[in-house]
């Protein structure tokens, strides 16, 4: 059944002043590193220089002699983790082997940042230095070092090492059969380097933790419920006694969907008896949180002179870091999802590796597949001498087409967002010397997830809705605005806050492009359950059925005009709540499904010096099927922050690991990202094709705008200089030595 | 009796089969009878999936409905960022 109902919206649509914005730009919101409490210590990590060893011993004694130290913890102060948790606790404190440079391996806690740091040094570590690889094609190779032994799933293929971890695949129809049908057959390898989320705040946390084992915890996530249950399954703890609370964050993307110091912060607050703050540093989290996928990927694309694809194949090979992942299967899943194919097969294998365990990074491995898969049409239209807009609407996918992935699609608008591009001035400009155009489409499934919510009326006719979904993206505005709408009131009179783990039921983070949808459709339905408490009491009042009693305009309005009652707004509603039978509230917790899927199209210029192999992008357009706009500034800025870090991932950024095993670039002065004075506007065009499973229409936009840049960067690229660039980051040198050896 | 269908490499879970029919009322009653019927299928089911009822995403719903006409895939458990 449709949740949609069409309707005019007053609220929805506007371009409403954000609640946290006198915050940041003063100084006066509160991040992560910005919680403090009395008497409370400092947190440093000790982490591995060697890429893989064998840790034989730890003597801390030096360390706990040190004045100012409290606290000196190794792997054997943390108990056995819950099932399904050992990865998450040995990736925040290194058991018998260190797996990858940067893996923590102890921790101290004393009075003041100098003097953990200094305990740190006398910290005596013995490793036995193992073999290592940081490559995804050396990894997979028969004879490389193996990382986990014992990992390798049931599925996967004959002929590879046993770092091939995890195998999954897709698809319909009989490529084979197609390819034959072909007027043109490409096969191509691509690859990508791993790219970090790029967070602008550290992870930090200040963390207490008693006896008994209650506790407190104060940190930037996206998602305080599941930071709460990862340190109780790490540390052996009851979710009730440990209350999390999130603060404004620094951005996330994805990375701060689980946990790094958060159990490490609680172990030393526990033997310190002190509340212990750890942050940390740029280093740090380059070294140890999480970096996306490295990528090896094969594809094999058919096309007919016609522009109908006649079949795809895609082989991925993602690079997980050093504890089995499930990204490939959404690098495999999302690959050929814009098209309706007849015959279509996608593999993907995940890699273990001396690298840091991977992490989410908005729409979890589909940026690397569709750049893959893009690319390869792209590379097949220039053969053929196609229009790729015009083969992209031939082979698009629409309502009722059966997708790559399996699922039959219901309404979206990916063919709209391809009609669009055609309209844009930009897709009919000229281009310049040395200047190329790229197209690139991008798909991502969204989700909703267990949510819960709380609105109340207050006695002023204002009303506040409690959530516990950190605000990354404004889904506090976007969420009061929902709500003014189903009232019918003017937004600045609801006011919504985020609450901790111990005031509000459970909610999976803010990850999934989940929120505005999610929490939204929860709030849209605590209020229509008070606005029926309202009915049953002003029917009462008023002598009539409650179906007597309608919500129109922002008040409650009695259908029987022989009774000549005025209609009463919310102030005049709330004023007399304890008289019609106390607070006036209504609580909404489910398991919030029917998220509609999100395509996008972008379309990217830029200039190649043919002299060093400089890449700029000098035009960029992005342009996404958003269900139904809340708020429109944020529905840019996510599309415009999506490009930006998609054309990161495609010019700049890059692990660079050197023989030894170890980060070579742990900073933001070796790994760049890009600044705004790098990049031209990026213009918006948002297309609204309603979400059936949302009351309002809404979907979910806050992944799918970083799926499609990387092929329109390396589309746009590849066409300035007449040379197809296979790798990225199209870095200075990598498009110099290409343009040099074409 | 509903129809799953199951794709790709899952496909060596329930026997090579690319669709199964099933008596089954919702997801709950779906996720109970897979790994009776196909005891291969028992680890990925606990480890979680997703499963897509009429083009929607389902990831824990128990008592979403399944109808005799209702397309289902199983597929691997949908996270995001």
């Amino acid at each position: 059944m449709s949740e949609y109902q069409a309707r005019e919206f007053k609220v929805l649509g506007q371009r409403l002043k954000r609640p946290d914005g006198f915050d940041k730009v003063t100084g006066r919101a509160r991040y992560g590193a910005d919680v403090e409490a009395a008497g409370m210590l400092h947190g440093r990590i000790l982490r591995s220089p060697h890429a893989h060893a064998r840790i034989v011993s730890i003597d801390t004694s030096a360390a706990e002699a040190l004045n100012g130290v409290k606290a000196v913890i190794t792997r054997a102060d943390f108990p056995q983790a819950a099932k399904g948790y050992e990865d998450i606790q040995d990736n925040c404190m290194a058991g018998e082997r260190a797996l990858y440079d940067g893996h923590a391996v102890a921790a101290v806690a004393a009075t003041s940042k100098r003097i953990a740091k200094q305990a740190l040094k006398l910290i005596k570590v013995e490793y036995e230095v193992l073999p290592h690889v940081t490559g995804v094609e050396q990894a997979i190779a028969p004879g490389a070092p193996i990382v986990q032994p014992g990992k390798v799933s049931k599925r996967v293929p004959e002929g590879f090492s046993d770092n091939v971890v995890r195998y999954t695949s897709f698809g319909h129809g009989d490529v084979e059969a197609g390819f034959a049908k072909a007027d043109a057959v490409i096969e191509r390898e691509y690859r990508t380097e791993a790219s970090h989320q790029g967070y602008i705040e550290p992870h930090a946390c200040l963390a207490t933790l008693d006896e008994d084992g209650r506790g407190d915890l104060w940190v930037c996530t996206q998602g305080h419920y599941f930071i709460r249950d990862m340190s109780c399954a790490v540390l052996g703890l009851e979710s009730a006694n440990l209350r999390v609370t999130a603060s404004e964050i620094g951005g996330g993307f994805g990375g701060k969907t689980t946990v790094f110091v958060e159990p490490v912060a609680l172990a030393l607050a526990k033997k310190s008896g002190h509340a212990v703050k750890l942050v940390m540093t740029r280093e740090e989290v380059l070294r140890a949180t999480g970096p996306t996928v490295s990528t090896y990927m094969q594809v094999k694309l058919g096309l007919n002179k016609d522009g109908i694809i006649t079949a795809a194949y895609a082989r991925l090979f993602y690079q997980a870091g050093a504890y089995k992942q499930g990204t490939a299967d959404f690098g495999a899943m999302p690959a050929f999802a814009p098209y309706e194919l007849e015959n279509v097969h996608t593999e993907g294998l995940d890699v273990i590796t001396n690298r840091p365990r991977t992490a989410s990074y908005r729409a979890p491995g589909a940026p690397t597949a569709c750049y893959a898969a893009e690319s390869a049409i792209d590379e097949a239209c220039l053969e053929l001498g196609l229009d790729p807009l015009e083969v992209r609407l031939k082979n698009a996918a629409k309502e009722g087409t059966k997708s790559s992935y399996g699922p039959t699609y219901q309404d979206h608008g990916l063919i709209q967002c391809l009609e669009a591009v055609k309209d844009t001035e930009h897709w009919n400009a000229p281009l310049a010397a040395n200047q190329g155009r790229g197209l690139a489409a991008g798909f991502w499934f969204n989700f909703g997830g267990e949510t819960s919510v709380s609105v109340f009326l207050n006695t002023d006719g204002s009303v506040t809705v409690t959530e516990a979904n950190p605000d990354i993206g404004g889904s506090r505005a976007s969420i009061s605005m929902m709500v003014a709408e189903e009232f019918g009131i003017n937004y600045e009179q609801v006011r919504t806050t985020v609450t901790d783990t111990g005031s509000m039921g459970q909610n999976e983070p803010t990850h999934g492009s989940r929120v505005t949808f999610a929490v939204g459709m929860a709030a849209i339905k605590a209020s229509r359950e008070i606005k029926a408490d309202i009915q049953q009491r002003l029917a009462k009042m008023w002598d009539v059925s409650a179906d007597q009693v309608i919500w129109q305009d922002g008040k409650a309005h009695c259908t029987d005009n022989s009774k000549g009652i005025e209609p009463m707004s919310l102030p005049e509603i709330g004023a007399i709540a304890n008289n019609t039978g106390g607070p006036i509230g209504a609580h909404h917790g489910a398991n919030m499904e029917g998220a509609g899927v999100a395509f996008g199209v972008h379309i990217c210029d830029t200039e190649v010096d043919p002299e060093t192999g400089f890449v700029s992008v000098k035009r960029y357009t992005a342009i996404q099927d958003a269900g139904k706009m809340i708020q429109p500034d944020y529905v840019e800025g996510q599309l415009q922050g999506g490009a930006v870090q998609g054309i990161g991932w495609a010019l700049n950024e890059e692990y660079v690991y050197g023989d030894d095993g170890r980060l070579q670039n742990p900073g933001f002065l070796d790994y760049r990202i890009p600044v705004a004075s790098d990049m031209p506007m990026i213009d918006t065009v948002i297309v609204e094709v309603p979400n059936p499973g949302h009351p309002f229409g809404v979907r979910g936009v806050g992944e799918t705008p970083i799926v499609p840049p990387l092929a329109a960067v390396g589309n746009a690229v590849s066409r300035a200089t007449n040379v197809r660039l296979r790798h990225l980051p199209m870095s200075p040198p990598r498009v110099l030595a290409a343009i040099q050896s074409a | 009796m509903a129809h799953i269908q199951i794709f790709g490499s899952l496909r060596d879970l329930f026997d090579g089969q690319a669709a199964i029919e099933m008596d089954v009322r919702n997801l709950r009653d779906l996720l109970t009878k897979l790994p009776q019927a196909y005891p291969d299928c028992a680890e990925e089911i606990e480890e979680g999936v997703s499963v897509s009822i009429d083009g929607k995403i389902i990831n824990d719903d128990w008592f979403r409905p399944i109808h005799a006409d209702s397309e289902v895939v199983v597929l691997p458990r949908i996270v995001g960022g």
